[in-house]
């Protein structure tokens, strides 16, 4: 078999570079911290359907469509009928758009880790230099990234528009502030339950409804009853029911400590004991998820 | 020039590979699971250029590679690859060494070289290196335009280079391939083994490559390591196993001074030291079919002077080549009876 060994091309001689053979690399290797970032940019932009092809796009690009369009539209009522406040606080907003942020993560988190798996890419990664545990950290800070952009970016259209209607600039920051902590800490909740239940399932299919019954079917069972429990004149247990669906939780925390109305009947929110609860609860979610997706991956092996 | 400003040498092709050196080094190495023993007390050392690694299924390849990877920990001996023990230094050896795994790997909804870029970079190279060494290494394995539309339309084979490339984008000193050519059909599978051997001697690349097809090894390796149930077989380079496993047909006319040509050719060879068994198989009419093994260049002279000596035709000399497992299935119960007899 011939063999092509071509001499060294002149230095600047372009012509060559085409028709050369193998090229050896000595250029750097950035090891395992600079392999995990790439991933964490890679899945953050997959979470939007970048690099992917046009019909991965549609649905996580739509959703965030559905997540902006009422701010501008409360933003551009407030400008011309120069209101005094916003319709909606920016704790609340989340809350009420609860449902197109449980879409989102139930679409993409199994398009995060259940592709991987299903197309058995996830050993392909562990014969790089990363670690399990690289691994599922640059899938969770991907993940959460991605919904806090989805969460946060309609809360700057409310804060920008709220400037310019020449709102006061302390309460709005305030304001703004809050929303944007609530906002972080529901996007480590729902990205880490979104990302063990779809880690579980390399069925793309199960993995979506699997995430819809937990965040929505969790916050159906709760809210009726917490209706009932209202109904009946039991409201002190109105606020311990609410630890059991991971909105209500997120509405519990923002009630305690973010200056947020509670989304519950008769605005029973939770005392600030009950807060610290809440609170802690919220974390130890985080936590938990965390170390099962450790846990799931550490046996993922080759 | 652009080339060298990313790290790329234009043009150098490495030749200096170090004669002599171990590339992977295993010392009794064994692998337990529940149930089976996949690897059992394995001592063998491969150098650089082109390896087989062969065995049935189950016979532990997989886990070998596994093992020399860094990710599955031995359950006894140790290993070495590229001189970095396995057991402590698996993140060094994964970022000089290459995989391709056995089973699909890919994303059907992403492109060639989308997914290949990636995998430069999980690799720790630069995004401007990662994007030139994957539109090389695309180019090297025969992947052309079609590199830019998504993987779920591919073939097998162009699948396999995919697999192929995502080994070798970020220039490995050495690079595992698990059944690369599992799959393919008889051209793709030439194409395949061609593509191996280049990674060597074009690329300057050390080759692992396991196969449980046996004979499609022998003219792509330099050497070959034969394993069943987790055990070594055998270890030698292809050349040897050449020599030793050409088998000689020869057929003779008989004579009026032998009247039995067929015997006469054998006893004479049986007294110059040569074993000749009886080519027959069963077969009828194929009585007068020698067949003895072939030790090099020597042996056709002598089969040529010893018929010319008696004064017969030589009406066929061919060589016979082996099923490579038949030659190790033979040696191993060979070994197993001089044991018995010993004992
Ligand atoms: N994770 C595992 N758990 C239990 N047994 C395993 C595991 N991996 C491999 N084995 C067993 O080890 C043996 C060797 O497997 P493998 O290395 O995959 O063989 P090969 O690649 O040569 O076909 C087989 O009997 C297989 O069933
Ligand atoms: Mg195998």
């Amino acid at each position: 078999m011939a063999v092509e060994h071509p001499p060294a091309a002149a230095p600047g001689d372009q012509t060559r570079i085409h028709n050369i053979g193998y090229r050896s690399y000595d250029g750097p290797r950035l090891g395992r911290s600079y392999a995990t970032r790439s991933l964490y940019s890679q899945s953050l932009r997959g979470a939007y359907g970048l690099g992917r092809s046009i019909k991965s796009k549609v649905l996580p690009m739509l959703l965030f469509a559905v997540m902006c369009v009422p701010a501008a539209i409360m933003v551009a009522v407030a400008v011309a009928t120069k209101a005094h406040a916003l319709p909606v606080a920016y704790t609340r907003y989340a809350i009420i758009m609860q449902s197109v942020i449980c879409l989102y993560v139930a679409s993409q988190a199994p398009q995060s880790v259940s592709r991987d798996l299903r197309f058995k890419t996830v050993p392909l990664y562990f014969s790089r230099p990363i670690e399990t545990a690289d691994y599922v950290r640059a899938k969770y800070a991907a993940l959460a990234s991605a919904m806090f952009i989805l969460t946060a970016a309609p809360l700057v259209v409310l804060y920008v528009g709220a400037l310019l209607a020449k709102l006061d600039f302390a309460d709005q920051t305030k304001g703004f502030a809050e929303g944007l902590v609530s906002v972080a800490l529901l996007s480590l909740l729902f990205a880490g339950i979104g990302l063990v239940i779809a880690s579980v399932t390399p069925r793309r299919g199960f993995g979506i409804a699997a995430v819809i019954a937990v965040l929505i079917v969790s916050y159906g069972a709760v809210s009726t009853l917490q209706a009932i429990a209202y109904n009946q004149g039991s409201t002190s247990a109105i606020p311990w029911i609410g630890l059991f669906s991971p909105v209500t939780l997120i509405d519990g925390v923002q009630s305690a400590f973010l200056g947020a109305t509670p989304a519950l009947p008769g605005g029973h929110g939770p005392s600030t004991g009950q807060g610290v609860v809440y609170v802690l609860l919220t974390l130890g979610l985080i936590a938990a998820a965390y170390g099962l997706l450790l846990r799931r991956y550490k046996k993922v092996g080759l | 020039m652009p080339g060298q400003l990313c790290g790329l040498t234009t043009g150098v092709v490495r030749v200096t590979i170090v004669e002599g050196v171990t590339v992977i080094a295993t010392e009794s190495l064994s692998k337990r699971f529940p149930r089976v023993t996949a690897l059992d007390r394995l001592s063998v050392d491969v150098g650089p250029g082109v390896t087989g690694l062969v065995g049935a299924n189950g016979a532990g390849k997989s886990t070998l590679i596994k093992i020399l990877l860094g990710l599955s920990p031995a359950s006894e001996g140790r290993a070495e690859v590229l001189g970095l023990d396995v057991a402590t230094k698996g993140a060094d050896i994964r970022e000089r060494v290459g995989y391709m795994p056995e089973h699909d790997c890919l994303p059907p909804d992403v492109s060639a070289t989308e997914f290949v870029v990636h995998m430069a970079r999980m690799s720790g190279l630069p995004p401007t290196a990662a994007r030139e060494r994957t539109a090389d290494t695309l180019r090297h394995v025969g992947l052309y335009e079609e590199r830019y539309r998504p993987i779920g339309g591919y073939s097998t084979g162009m699948k396999q280079r995919v697999k192929l490339a995502q080994a070798l984008v970020h220039d490995p000193q050495l690079v595992f391939l698990d059944e690369p050519t599992n799959g393919l059909d008889p051209v793709g599978r030439d194409e395949m083994l061609g593509l191996i051997r280049r990674i060597h001697t074009d690329f300057g690349i050390s080759v692992l490559v396991t196969s449980h097809l046996l004979g499609e090894l022998e003219r792509t390796c330099d050497h070959v390591v034969v394993i069943d149930g987790g055990k070594l077989l055998r270890s030698s380079s292809t050349t040897d196993f050449t020599q030793t496993t050409t088998t000689l047909a020869i057929e003779v006319t008989d004579s009026d001074e032998h009247p039995d040509g067929t015997r006469a050719v054998r006893e004479t060879l049986h007294a110059r030291g040569v074993e000749v068994a009886d080519g027959s198989d069963g077969l009828p009419g194929a009585g007068h079919i020698l067949l003895l093994t072939a030790q090099g260049e020597e042996t056709y002279d002598l089969v040529r002077d010893v018929v010319a000596d008696l004064g017969l035709g030589l009406v066929r000399m061919e060589q016979r080549r082996h099923h490579i497992s038949e030659v190790f299935k033979n040696e191993e119960e060979q070994r197993k009876e001089a044991v018995g007899h010993g004992s």
